[in-house]
Parts: structure tokens; C-alpha cells; sequence
């Protein structure tokens, strides 16, 4: 059943696509999502694991406000890896990995089961453009679709070009085409284009791996669910091996050097600094004698398994002999061979922090079309365009999302502000209010305002009231509780004898202290879910902390509701040097806010621009 | 854009007197007095009024908005420093369009607003401008050239690297990173940490230097301190009489001591008074002696005794014209032992001075304090392991961000571009 008009529409079947046509579908707007083939909707194009650092506050952000990923990911998990477990609960990042299939399935299923959301196989030509605002999408067959906005989540498929050695042809990913039409069309918006590649390794078959010989990686005996809602995996739970690189794989790679894609100057795009192929790695790291490998089996019912660490643009044969060389891999049979992908993304700085762009009202771009490299990056924006175009359609504005209270936020805001150079891809590092935003508090973060706009369903609404009702009679209890430092001291607590009594959550901010510990102190607390009480105690580490994050949490709304309008003139703003309004003029903040994080922006700069927002509101 | 212009000299008579003009109108302003103005930034012209009449013949400069003091562009009137002149000139320029008389520091504020100097030297120039010693000129001349910007990018450029390092084994952990970071982390710490704390305990010995020592002269009355601070001054300053406490208040002289700015204060004789103001006066005269950098005893042959002295002071026989020539004593009225004491004094005040930095103010020192203890606490948090890596590369950003408030601001792709160049990321 097609509708003849939508609210939105959605191109692209990767993970800005679905969770884009998902939660504007939650939200009730009437949406399709047309992609080239409704059966590689929910594919993973590259490694087949989500999460990791900074990822896995992506993927529990967008677990917070009901999206797919999350839950998927958890269903099809067959390796789960809590990264950083030994370090703060602010930098640990769920990881997981999947199969593929259940992964595909599962994803393709609950689309199915979501209420007026239509999906539609076919390749979008064109754009409709109506007014000065795109209202919808021409098929490859002539049909049209109109809709309020679309949204455009074609990942590397805009003039996608495949590198295999010296040889190239163009593609979206292996298998698939190109998207050369719309590319065309996007360039009649006169934006700021860019290229770009990125890479992935061969896939090996695993009944030729000697894993015999090979170190194994078990996941963690106890498991970390991507999503809030899941406790405990689904499917069976894997190992994954380990070998390395050698010299002779390195003599191997640099005798063939002039043969890479990458370095025979057919490759124009930037690569990712983190993810470099292992031509790169041998080149800039002459000095190391091996690399680690990750032999990842890619499902439990294919025997195919993804070499983690050596992407590659070298010819196949060559591929063959380096990998061959290593330990484990003597006979190994190479299913696919690794290849380069490179591909036109828009200059993100043209985009509003809902990602519309903002020449071409109407039309949203989300994923890798932005510059990021990643499932959960191309999720995210997915979840950031999907909620403002059906909030538009709806007649209403959603509110931003804002740096000091997600990922998400961080995210947006490093795109539209500073653009990018090579494959954005997100880093706890990147959040300067780390400690406050952490995986295990988005929920708390972002669930109730999701609850507002309508995204979020009864079911996870239920769930999450519960447990912060939990939450609040656990930390009132731990509040009232009062224990002597002699106890603490007992229980390896590093204080000063002479101080007076602590409240079970000043107990908790202490190193030595956990939840499990107070609660042996104390039968009491027994009355505490343990994994509530461990909560309080991730909240308690960084308590003294947030005083001072909240107060620069407030000076940054604060600069954030300095708003500066789209067509502000900077010509007029007396004392403003002409290098400071080239920029401005180009990025055409929204605020004093973000104009403070545009490269080169100076003190006296940012107050003229505080004295001219302060008039035009006036 | 307003243009604004104002007499850069001092007012009054003078051989030359430099009327400067800038903004968008400059130039105009320029060709509107001078006619043609000089091709090559400089030339003689004759400046006429509205009328056509000559008012004066200068020389004249113009600059370009990337070459001048402001960052726009400027020109500049060199006239004949003639009270007359200059207010014909300015008179002039008032009736031009688009230009307005520039408020105090505007010039500069200018310069800091399109970045052409930072704000730690518009703290300099400011201090230039005020230099009346050679050790202040000294001091706002390094200050304005930006050296303590350059020290805080040394000292920023370590503690990026430390958190390069922190965040390369929290962001990385999966991949080839060094495990233990700790070692080069801490060099890298205390490294930065003692050069900014020498840097900090300069401070108020730069601020001295800024705002001049204090040398206070105390005894009892009629110990001949007023004479002596009228001979050291070369005026008559204090009145002095045979009457005991004729001094009441303090009595400040500024000297220029071997480069170095010295406040000299006569304080009233310190002995019981019955007399209410006088009283006043002494406490006085003890609350200023205790605070100053050095205190001159001037006491009676009788009562000499150095260790009575602390380390800051220093004690003379007072009129030692009346002891017969006393080798320890000193006299106003004479001028013996003047000489001396002034070299001493002056080897005290320079061994002071000696640890003078650029960082010249409270506002530094109060940055500095609070980035060392930042850094003092991610020191702490350190051995405990990873556990507590995200605190302590918290306290790093804090650091860094307290170095800012010096200097410019710190970029999260500095950090991952230091961690990209020095690990192979990538599994």
C-alpha cells in the first residue's frame, strides 16, 4: 500500500536510513524509505561489530530515544566486549559483535513491523523542487513521491568508486551501484562537495584458518547489552582469534607499494587517520615489526570471517601472498578481496543542527554523506534528521541537541561548526563534558525529552519510569544512611580517622567503595537492586566533578540561546577583522555558542558577537 | 565602521606632535587635508582646511589595514607640536564625515579586536607606555613582545602531549597504543609544572618591578629622616624642624634606582605621643614600614645593633655629622654615607628582581596557581591506574584551559592530532 503524499521521505536502507524513517515513523509522521534494494536494507557494509568507544554512547543515545540499533545489535550479538572495563564508567564503551544475517533480519523485521512506514525498492533519479523547498523524489521509473521533506542517507554511494590495485569501477559497495543521477542533481545546489575514502579487508573462509595455532579473544563473562531494555544475549557466544603481521608480510606490502590504489595516486580522497590500511601502517610505522589482527568470524551460520586491521587497495594477488604469510592464514582461501571505496560527501558546515541544508530547505542528509565513517556515527545523524523533519511535517520544533548533554549533540556540532578533513568518526575525546555524558546515563539524559517529541514508545516509557523511580528511592536511602569512618577504613577506604561520619553516597564516591561493598556494611541496602546501587556508584565517582561540568554546561546554553540570525550581515558589525567575518560569513553560526568553536575565533571577536545578538534581541 | 582619530602625544608643546586617524575613512580623511597622499606609506604635505588655508606642513604616513598598529587602516599626521596646530587639526577632522574622536584605548582595543596583539600584550604596551624606569621598560617590552604567550604555548605544549597520551590509551584501548603512558605522563607534568611555578613566584617581583619597591625610613624623631629623604630626593619634600614629630604623615618620594622604580616613605618618628594626630601618624608609619620591601633603620650610636635588624633591613648611625663622621652612619645634611647606601639598596632590590618573569600581574599569577593545581591533582590520580584516567585527563583539560585564559584556546584535534602522529592507530 503506497500513500501518494508523504511527510517524509527517506532514501537509503544503511543505519541513517532506517533509524531516520523509524523515529519519524514513531513520531507519527507518514514516511517511506526507498533504497535500491529492500533486501540490503540493515546491511553491514564493513566489520560486522557495533559500539566500542565513543561509539557505544552513540548506540545507547539512540537506545534512549527507541531507536533500532541497539536492540538489533543485541539480538544478533555473538561477542560481547565492555571496552575500557577497568577504567571509569565515563570512557567504557560497549562493544559488540554480529552476525550479519540475524543482524539483516532483524533489522528488516521490525521496519516491517512499524506502523505507516512504507518501504519502497527503486533508485531515486531526482529531487522534486517546489517553491524553493525539495517536496519530493522522482524514481528511476518516472514515478514521483512527494512528501514535506526528504531525507538523503546515500553513504558512499554518491559517485562511489571501488579500488581493487589498479583497478576501479564504480560502485557503492561491493555488489552494488553507484548513485551517479542524484549525484548529478546534488551538484546543481552548488554546495561545497569533498571526497573521501575509506577501505576495508578481504574476507577470509574460515575452514582454511589454523585456528589450532591461533591465541583466542573470548567475550566478557558478563555481558553488556548495547541496549536498556535487554539484559542477556540471544544468540550463542563466539571467540575470536588473534595473529599478527610479520616481516615478511611487511616486505611483501612495501615491495608492492606502487601497485596500491592508495599509492599509485589513483586515489585523490582523504582516508581516516584511525583507520589507516595496512599499506599505510607499514609506510608510517617503518619502525614496527608486526601489527595485531583480529580474526573476527562474521556469523554463526557462515563460515566467512573479517581480518580486523588490514584494510587493503592492493592487488588480489598480492593480498593473498601478505596475507598468507602470517600465522594461522598458510592456507587460507580468500573469499573477497579488500578493496578501497571512494566517494563525494557534502561539506557539513552547510547544514542546519537539525542537518537540513540550509540553501535547500526540505532536503536532510544524514551519514556518511556528512563526512563520519561508522554505523552508529550514520545512526545517530539518522535519529537527528528522521525527529526534525517529522517534527516540520507535524508543525512543530524539536528541540536541539546541545553538546553539553549528548554525543549526539557533539557530534552535530563538530560537523556543522568545523566541517571536516578526513572520515569523522566519534571519540570520547571529543566530548568535553565526558564525565557527565556517559553510556550508562543516556537514557537519563535523553529518554524524557524523546518521550516529549513522541519517539519514544510506552513499552521503553515504562521501563525507564520504573527505574527512575528505583533510582530515586535508592539514592534517597543511600542519602539518609550515615556510616562511621572506622567501617570505611575496614573496608580498605583511604581516610582520615578523625572525620565525621559519611552518607552511603559519600561513601560511594570513594574509590575503594563500591555498591556491593556498603551493601555487606549494611543488610540494609539489600533492599537496593544491585544494579541500581551500581549506578548510584557510577554517578557518585564523578560527583565532584559535575558542579563544575553543569556551571560549563550552563555557559554554553547560555552562549547557545545568544542567537545570531542566518542573514546576519557581518559587514556591519563595526571592529570585526575581515578574516573573522570570511569565516563567519562561511559558517553562519547560530549562535555565540557555536560561533566559539569555529577555528581561529578570537575573545574580542566572540564579544562583538555577544553586543550584536544583545541588540538584534532587543 | 566608524573611523576615529585622536593626538597620539602628549598634549602641550612639543617639537612633534602625531595625530593618528583609523578606519575605513582614514584614507579619505587623509586625501581631504593633504590632497594626494604619499604612494609609497610616507611623504611631506601641507594640510589645509575646509577653506583651502594652509594650517600646517607635516609629514605624513599611511599604512594598510594589514601592515598598521590597529589592523585597519591608519594614517598619521606628524605635525609641529603647537598647541595652536594641533587643535586646528583636530578641529579639521571633527568636521569630516564618518569620523569621531576615539575613546581612551580605543587605538589598542582595535589592535586586540582584529588580533593584532593579545591580550597579555596590550598588558604590555600598556605597562610601555607607563615605563618610567629602565627595569620597566625592560619588563613591558618582553611582555609585549608576546614572551609570556610563548612560554604558555612551551608549557601547553606538554600537557597536550600528556593528554595526548592519557586519552590515547582511554580512546585507543583496543589498539597498538604503549600500555603504561605513566612515566612520560608525569615527566611531562612536573616538567611543566616547575617552569610555570618559577614562573608564578616571579610574579611579585615583576609586579614590583611594575609598580615600584618601597623603601621605608623609620626611628625615632629628629633622627634627621625627613633631611635625609629631601637630600635623596634633591627637593625639599618634607618639611623639617628641631620640633620632634613634625612628620606626621607619610611622605612618598619615587626614585629611579638603577633602572629600578623606589618609592621612598618618611614616616613619623615612633616614640609614645600624647598628642592624638601624631599618634595616628605612627601607627601609621609602623603599618607602612612593616609592609615595605626594606626598612631603614636610622638610629643613635648608642643604640646600634644590627641584630635587631631583620633580613630586609637595614640599620646607619643617623647624622653621623653630629658622631664624627661615624663609619656606619649616614647624614642628609652632609651626604656621607648617601652613596653606599643607595648601592646597597640597589644590590637588594636587584637580587629581587632577578626572578621577575613575564608573567606580570595577579591575573597571571591567579592562572597559573590554578592550572599547577589542576596538574598537582591529575598527578595524584595517576598512579592509581586506569581507573582513574578520565579524572586525571579532566583535570589536564582544566589545566590547559586555565594556560588559555593567558593565551589562545586549546582544540580537541590538537590532542587526536598528537595522538595520530606518534601511535598507529587502526586495528
Amino acid at each position: 500500500m503506497k500513500h501518494d503524499h508523504y511527510d517524509v521521505i527517506v532514501v537509503g536502507g544503511g543505519h541513517a536510513g532506517v533509524e531516520a524513517a523509524a523515529i519519524a515513523a514513531r513520531m507519527g509522521a507518514k514516511v517511506a524509505l526507498v533504497t535500491m534494494k529492500l533486501s540490503t536494507i540493515g546491511a553491514m557494509s564493513c566489520n560486522p561489530a557495533i559500539g566500542g568507544l565513543g561509539k557505544g554512547h552513540l548506540v545507547r543515545e539512540v537506545d534512549a530515544l527507541d531507536g533500532l540499533m541497539g536492540r538489533v545489535a543485541d539480538a544478533a550479538g555473538i561477542q560481547f566486549r565492555l571496552l575500557n572495563r577497568r577504567k571509569g564508567p565515563a570512557v567504557q564503551g560497549p562493544r559488540l559483535q554480529a552476525d550479519r544475517v540475524i543482524f539483516r533480519d532483524r533489522m528488516q523485521a521490525e521496519l516491517r513491523s512499524v506502523n505507516d512506514l512504507d518501504l519502497v525498492e527503486g533508485e531515486v533519479a531526482d529531487l522534486i523542487e517546489e517553491g524553493g523547498r525539495i517536496t519530493g523524489v522522482i524514481l528511476g521509473e518516472g514515478q514521483k513521491l512527494s512528501a514535506h521533506s526528504v531525507i538523503l542517507t546515500t553513504g558512499t554511494f554518491l559517485r562511489g568508486v571501488l579500488h581493487f590495485g589498479g583497478e576501479t569501477r564504480p560502485g557503492g559497495r561491493m555488489g552494488d551501484n553507484a548513485s551517479t543521477r542524484l549525484a548529478d542533481r546534488m551538484d546543481s545546489f552548488g554546495l561545497t562537495m569533498g571526497r573521501l575514502k575509506t577501505g576495508t579487508p578481504a574476507r577470509l573462509d574460515g575452514k582454511t584458518i589454523d585456528w589450532e595455532r591461533l591465541e583466542s579473544q573470548p567475550g566478557d563473562e558478563d555481558p553488556v547489552m548495547l541496549s536498556f531494555l535487554n539484559t542477556a544475549p540471544e544468540a550463542r557466544q563466539i571467540a575470536c582469534g588473534i595473529t599478527h603481521t610479520n616481516a615478511q608480510a611487511h616486505d611483501i606490502i612495501r615491495e608492492n607499494l606502487s601497485r596500491s590504489a592508495m599509492y599509485s595516486g589513483n586515489i585523490s580522497g582523504t582516508g581516516p587517520r584511525y583507520c589507516p590500511s595496512i599499506e599505510d601502517k607499514v609506510v608510517r610505522f617503518a619502525d614496527k615489526e608486526s601489527h595485531q589482527v583480529f580474526l573476527e568470524p562474521e556469523g554463526l551460520t557462515t563460515d566467512t570471517v573479517y581480518p580486523n586491521g588490514i584494510s587493503t587497495s592492493l592487488p588480489v594477488e598480492v593480498q593473498n601472498d601478505f596475507i598468507r604469510s602470517m600465522k594461522g592464514l598458510k592456507q587460507v582461501r580468500i573469499e573477497q578481496p579488500g578493496y578501497a571505496i571512494e566517494y563525494d560527501y557534502v561539506d557539513p558546515r552547510a547544514l542546519t543542527r537539525n542537518l537540513e541544508l540550509r540553501d535547500v530547505p526540505g532536503l536532510y542528509l544524514a551519514g556518511q554523506i556528512n563526512g563520519t565513517t561508522g554505523y552508529e556515527e550514520a545512526a545517530a545523524q539518522g535519529c537527528v534528521a528522521g525527529r526534525a523533519a517529522a517534527a516540520a511535517a507535524l508543525g512543530f520544533e524539536a528541540p536541539e541537541f546541545s553538546r553539553s548533554t549528548s554525543y549526539i549533540g557533539v557530534m552535530v556540532d563538530d560537523l556543522i561548526t568545523r566541517g571536516v578533513t578526513e572520515p569523522y568518526r566519534m571519540f570520547t575525546s571529543r566530548a568535553e563534558f565526558r564525565l557527565s555524558l556517559r553510556a550508562d546515563n543516556a537514557d537519563q539524559r535523553l529518554t524524557s525529552q524523546g518521550r516529549e517529541i513522541g519517539c519514544v514508545g510506552d513499552e521503553r516509557w515504562q521501563a525507564f519510569s520504573e527505574k527512575m523511580e528505583r533510582l530515586e528511592a535508592g539514592r534517597i536511602m543511600l542519602s539518609q544512611s550515615k556510616y562511621p569512618v572506622s567501617a570505611l577504613i575496614g573496608v580498605g577506604a583511604n581516610l582520615n580517622p578523625e572525620r565525621p561520619a559519611k552518607t552511603g553516597l559519600e561513601a560511594l564516591s570513594l574509590p575503594e567503595v563500591d555498591f556491593s561493598v556498603l551493601a555487606e556494611l549494611d543488610p540494609s541496602l539489600q533492599e537496593i537492586d544491585p544494579r541500581v546501587g551500581e549506578q548510584i556508584k557510577r554517578e557518585a565517582i564523578y560527583s565532584a566533578y559535575l558542579d563544575r561540568q553543569e556551571r560549563d554546561a550552563q555557559t554554553i546554553a547560555k552562549d547557545e540561546s545568544r542567537r545570531l540570525p542566518h542573514d546576519l550581515d557581518y559587514g556591519t558589525i563595526p571592529g570585526l577583522s575581515s578574516e573573522l567575518r570570511f569565516k563567519l560569513e562561511r559558517h553562519r553560526p547560530a549562535s555565540v555558542g557555536e560561533a566559539a568553536r569555529i577555528e581561529g575565533m578570537t575573545a574580542a571577536g566572540l564579544l562583538l558577537l555577544i553586543n550584536t545578538s544583545r541588540r538584534i534581541a532587543a | 565602521m566608524e573611523t576615529i582619530y585622536a593626538l597620539a602625544t602628549a598634549r602641550g608643546r612639543a617639537g612633534v606632535a602625531i595625530i593618528r586617524i583609523s578606519g575605513p575613512a582614514a584614507h579619505a580623511a587623509g586625501e581631504a587635508m593633504a590632497g594626494e597622499l604619499p604612494r609609497h606609506g610616507r611623504g611631506l604635505r601641507r594640510l589645509r582646511d575646509a577653506q583651502g588655508d594652509l594650517l600646517d606642513e607635516a609629514l605624513v604616513l599611511t599604512f594598510d589595514e594589514r601592515r598598521s598598529f590597529t589592523g585597519e587602516a591608519v594614517v598619521e599626521l606628524h605635525l609641529h607640536g603647537s598647541r595652536a596646530v594641533i587643535s586646528a587639526v583636530l578641529d579639521r577632522l571633527g568636521d569630516l564625515p564618518d569620523l569621531r574622536p576615539a575613546e581612551a584605548g580605543e587605538f589598542t582595543r582595535r589592535a586586540l579586536e582584529n588580533g593584532r596583539l593579545d591580550l597579555s600584550q596590550v598588558e604590555g604596551l600598556a605597562d610601555l607606555i607607563d615605563a618610567e624606569t629602565e627595569a620597566q621598560r625592560r619588563q613591558a617590552m618582553r611582555t609585549m613582545s608576546g614572551a609570556l604567550g610563548q612560554r604558555a604555548e612551551v608549557w601547553k605544549r606538554d600537557l597536550l602531549r600528556a593528554m595526548a597520551l592519557l586519552e590515547a590509551v582511554i580512546d585507543f584501548a583496543d589498539e597498538d597504543v604503549p600500555v603504561d603512558v605513566t612515566p612520560e605522563v608525569e615527566m611531562l607534568l612536573d616538567r611543566s609544572a616547575d617552569a610555570m611555578r618559577r614562573e608564578m613566584d616571579g610574579v611579585a617581583a615583576a609586579e614590583r618591578i611594575r609598580d615600584g619597591f618601597e623603601v621605608a625610613i623609620i626611628g625615632a624623631p629628629n633622627m634627621g629622616k625627613s633631611t635625609l629623604l629631601n637630600h635623596l630626593a634633591g627637593r625639599d619634600a618634607a618639611i623639617i624642624s628641631d620640633v620632634p614629630g613634625t612628620t606626621r604623615d607619610v611622605i612618598e618620594v619615587r626614585m629611579d634606582l638603577r633602572g629600578l622604580p623606589v618609592t621612598l616613605l618618611d614616616t613619623a618618628g615612633l616614640r609614645e605621643s600624647v598628642d592624638q594626630v601624631e599618634a595616628i601618624g605612627i601607627g601609621r608609619a609602623r603599618e607602612r614600614a612593616a609592609a615595605a620591601d626594606i626598612r631603614l633603620h636610622l638610629v643613635s650610636p648608642e643604640d646600634f645593633d644590627t641584630a635587631l635588624a631583620g633580613p630586609d633591613d637595614l640599620v646607619r648611625v643617623a647624622r653621623s655629622d653630629l658622631h664624627d663622621a661615624d663609619p656606619r652612619g649616614i647624614s642628609g645634611l652632609t651626604g656621607q654615607g648617601v652613596p653606599d647606601l643607595l648601592d646597597e639598596l640597589a644590590d637588594r632590590l636587584e637580587a629581587r628582581s632577578a626572578s621577575a618573569g613575564v608573567a606580570i600581574r595577579e591575573r597571571h599569577r591567579v592562572a597559573l596557581r590554578e592550572g599547577l593545581a589542576h596538574i598537582a591533582r591529575c598527578r595524584e590520580l595517576l598512579p592509581s591506574g586506569g581507573i582513574a584516567h578520565d579524572l586525571a585527563a579532566e583535570e589536564l583539560r582544566l589545566a590547559v584551559r586555565a594556560l588559555d585564559s593567558l593565551v589562545g584556546r586549546v582544540d580537541v584535534e590538537h590532542i587526536l592530532g598528537e595522538i595520530f602522529s606518534s601511535f598507529c592507530i587502526g586495528k
